[in-house]
């Protein structure tokens, strides 16, 4: 069983920092890391070769630094790795993303047949959960996605059963392979990297596809990058801060019993809609 | 990479006459199990104030089996505002699954062709609308927190959170259409009903046959409804953060809530370490959500945290940080340590609750 994991390197958001001043990103010595959901996936695709033996494939479109991200990949036991790396792909939004992940991904079938497509639900930066199933329409393959458990892969059969998260219950899915899954957090954890798998990592020699090797041929150009993107960032701004600022609560005992009194007595004065809320609540 | 092309120079845009035909606002009627979700009848509203800015019908598309239920749901989709209905009736469509759904909507936009399409952001609507963008070959946004028309180009602008969510950025699909964006539930307010409403359904047949489809639902689980967190409709949310410090202290958390009748939420570094469930995040990557008080506690107010509940009646905030963003825009503030506040505000709901027993 082949299955490709499609990850991305994202600035680690636990450690972005605000400037407090001008109100932007400060992205300097902000540490990069593989997207967190992508790590679930990942995993999934590894329980599952340690099931049914196989080959798992990491790929991942970014700058030549996101290198990090797939050595890391390797290490928690990731096969193979391929970074699709060209100047060609600055400013993609999803469209032209999951055009050239699909693209490289038609390449990789070329030397080994692949089964599934595995991809987290969403990135931390980008937050559209659009990428997974654009790949899947390109190439044509079956998509679940929001997968909270695959209940069975049978690759004699090419067939996989999985739960699916609906909105108000779960679904319980078949379908055949080849087919792409978005995997859902918190299903399982991901491994620890053992050291033959580290020291794998670090000598293991990395594919770097740039646009032709990843298959996208002159007359594709207008399809990836900014110019195979629909949609344009006309504006970035920082958030008005709304027309008042808070009515800060301040007594002079500097007690909390008092601030809390205080509080309520102004909340419910103002907000008689609060305190019927609460008013219900006593009976 | 990023989610959207940066900016390039402003110059006078021209529509493709190609694309002058694209005319038309939808929104896409998401139900399940004999309900509509509520985001479809939020999109509804703010799909009418679209449709009136440029002048054109507002439509509701329903997908589903035949009878009675999805020709029920075109009628609740005209009493929220819609003025005409795109219905596709089949049994292949019963439950959801995404190779019909999205054969059914690619054929109507193409029969049809509305210039803008608006999907709920939810699992349903996301794997929809990622799909039917693709095919349509078309550009979304996702999970937007404010719509509107740019009067120079008449195109949607649509506002979201951008790179890693301390900024906002506004993004247009120019010459592509339709123009496609998802909003999570709870973003934009409900449409009001007006039952008097009414207006004509345009069936379209989906033209495929089950045979023809890989993937089959062999069942549906229904949630059991007690044991998740309900916090999108909470109307009373008790929020944490980090500067509860330490995973103990969020008791004081729960302990407010409970009193209160309260749902618990937090921000994302807590359910990072693990203090509270997933299901309780607050924020652009957890749930969007408008209850009539919101108590945030050891919370900071970054833009992620902020985007999933400013839309709340009214917000207590309670930080150590007298320069915390939350006091930038919540109702009130309370600048001091969370540990000894919350068990404060606490004991003066307890006495508030008591006295209107009291009082009967």
């Amino acid at each position: 069983m082949h299955i490709v994991v499609c990850i991305k390197q994202v600035p680690d958001s636990a450690q972005i920092r605000v400037h407090p001043v001008t109100n932007t990103i400060m992205r300097q010595g902000v540490p990069a890391i593989i997207n967190p959901y992508d790590l679930f996936a990942l995993e999934e695709a590894l329980c599952l070769k340690d099931k049914h033996g196989g080959t798992v494939t990491v790929i991942t479109m970014g700058p030549p630094q996101a290198e990090a991200a797939l050595r890391k990949a390797l290490s928690f036991g990731a096969d193979d790795a391929i970074l699709i790396t060209d100047r060609a792909f600055a400013g993609a939004d999803t469209l032209a993303t999951s055009f050239a992940l699909a693209s490289a991904i038609r390449q990789i079938q070329k030397n080994m047949p692949v089964d599934m497509v595995f991809t987290g639900k969403q990135t931390i930066d980008g937050d559209t959960a659009q990428v997974g199933p654009g790949v899947a329409k390109r190439l044509d393959m079956q998509l679940l996605t929001y997968v909270s458990k695959i209940v069975a892969v049978k690759p004699e059969a090419s067939e996989i059963v999985v739960e699916r998260r609906a909105e108000g219950g779960v679904q319980l899915l078949k379908t055949s392979l080849p087919c792409l899954v978005t995997v859902l957090e918190g299903n399982n954890q991901m491994r620890f990297a053992n050291m033959p798998n580290m020291f794998r990592a670090a000598r293991h020699p990395l594919k770097l596809w740039n646009r032709e090797e990843a298959g996208i041929a002159d007359d594709d150009i207008v399809k990836i990058g900014l110019k195979g993107s629909p949609t344009v960032v006309s504006k970035v701004f920082a958030p008005t801060p709304k027309s008042e600022r808070a009515e800060m609560i301040e007594v002079e005992s500097g007690d909390p019993k008092d601030m809390a009194v205080t509080v309520l007595s102004k909340m419910f004065t103002r907000f008689p809609a609060v305190e019927k809320e609460i008013a219900k609540r006593a009976r | 990479m990023t989610d959207a092309a940066p900016a390039k120079k402003k110059r006078k845009f021209e529509l493709d006459p190609k694309l002058a035909g694209y005319k038309g606002v939808w929104v896409f009627v998401e139900h399940e199990r004999g309900q509509v979700h509520p985001v479809s009848w939020e999109l509804m509203g703010e799909g009418r104030k679209l449709a009136d800015m440029l002048g054109v019908e507002l439509a509701g598309v329903v997908l589903g089996e035949p009878g009675e239920q999805t020709r029920r749901f075109c009628n609740e989709a005209m009493c929220h505002g819609a003025d005409l209905c795109y219905l596709m009736a089949d049994d292949i469509l019963k439950d959801y699954r995404n190779e019909p759904f999205t054969k059914g909507m690619t054929d109507l936009v193409n029969a049809y062709q509305p210039e803008i399409l608006l999907l709920g952001a939810t699992t349903q609507g996301r794997d929809l609308a990622g799909s039917v963008a693709t095919t349509l070959q078309t550009g979304l946004t996702a999970d937007c927190t404010a719509l509107t028309i740019d009067p120079d180009n008449r195109s949607l602008a649509a506002t979201r959170p951008t790179f890693g969510g301390s900024l906002l950025c506004t993004i247009v699909t120019l010459n592509y259409r339709p123009q496609m964006a998802t909003v999570r539930p709870r973003v934009m307010a409900m449409a009001e009903r007006d039952a008097s409403r009414s207006g004509r359904v345009i069936e379209h047949p989906l033209g495929m046959v089950e045979s023809s489809i890989i993937t089959k639902v062999l069942e549906y689980i229904p949630d059991a409804m007690q044991d998740k967190p309900q916090l999108a409709f909470a109307d009373i949310i008790v929020s944490g953060g980090r500067g509860m410090k330490k995973p103990e202290n969020f008791q004081l958390i729960w302990d407010l809530a409970q009193v209160l009748g309260a749902e618990v939420g937090a921000s994302r570094p807590v359910v990072q370490a693990g203090w509270v469930d997933l299901e309780r995040q607050v924020g652009q990557s957890g749930k969007t959500v408008r209850p009539k008080l919101y108590i945030a506690a050891g919370i900071s107010g970054a833009i992620q945290h902020r985007v999933g509940m400013d839309a709340s009646d009214c917000i207590i905030a309670i930080n150590n940080d007298p320069n915390a963003p939350i006091f930038g825009f919540a109702t009130y503030g309370i600048v001091g340590n969370a540990m000894t506040i919350l068990p404060a505000l606490t004991e003066a709901f307890r006495q508030k609750l008591a006295a209107v027993k009291k009082a009967g």
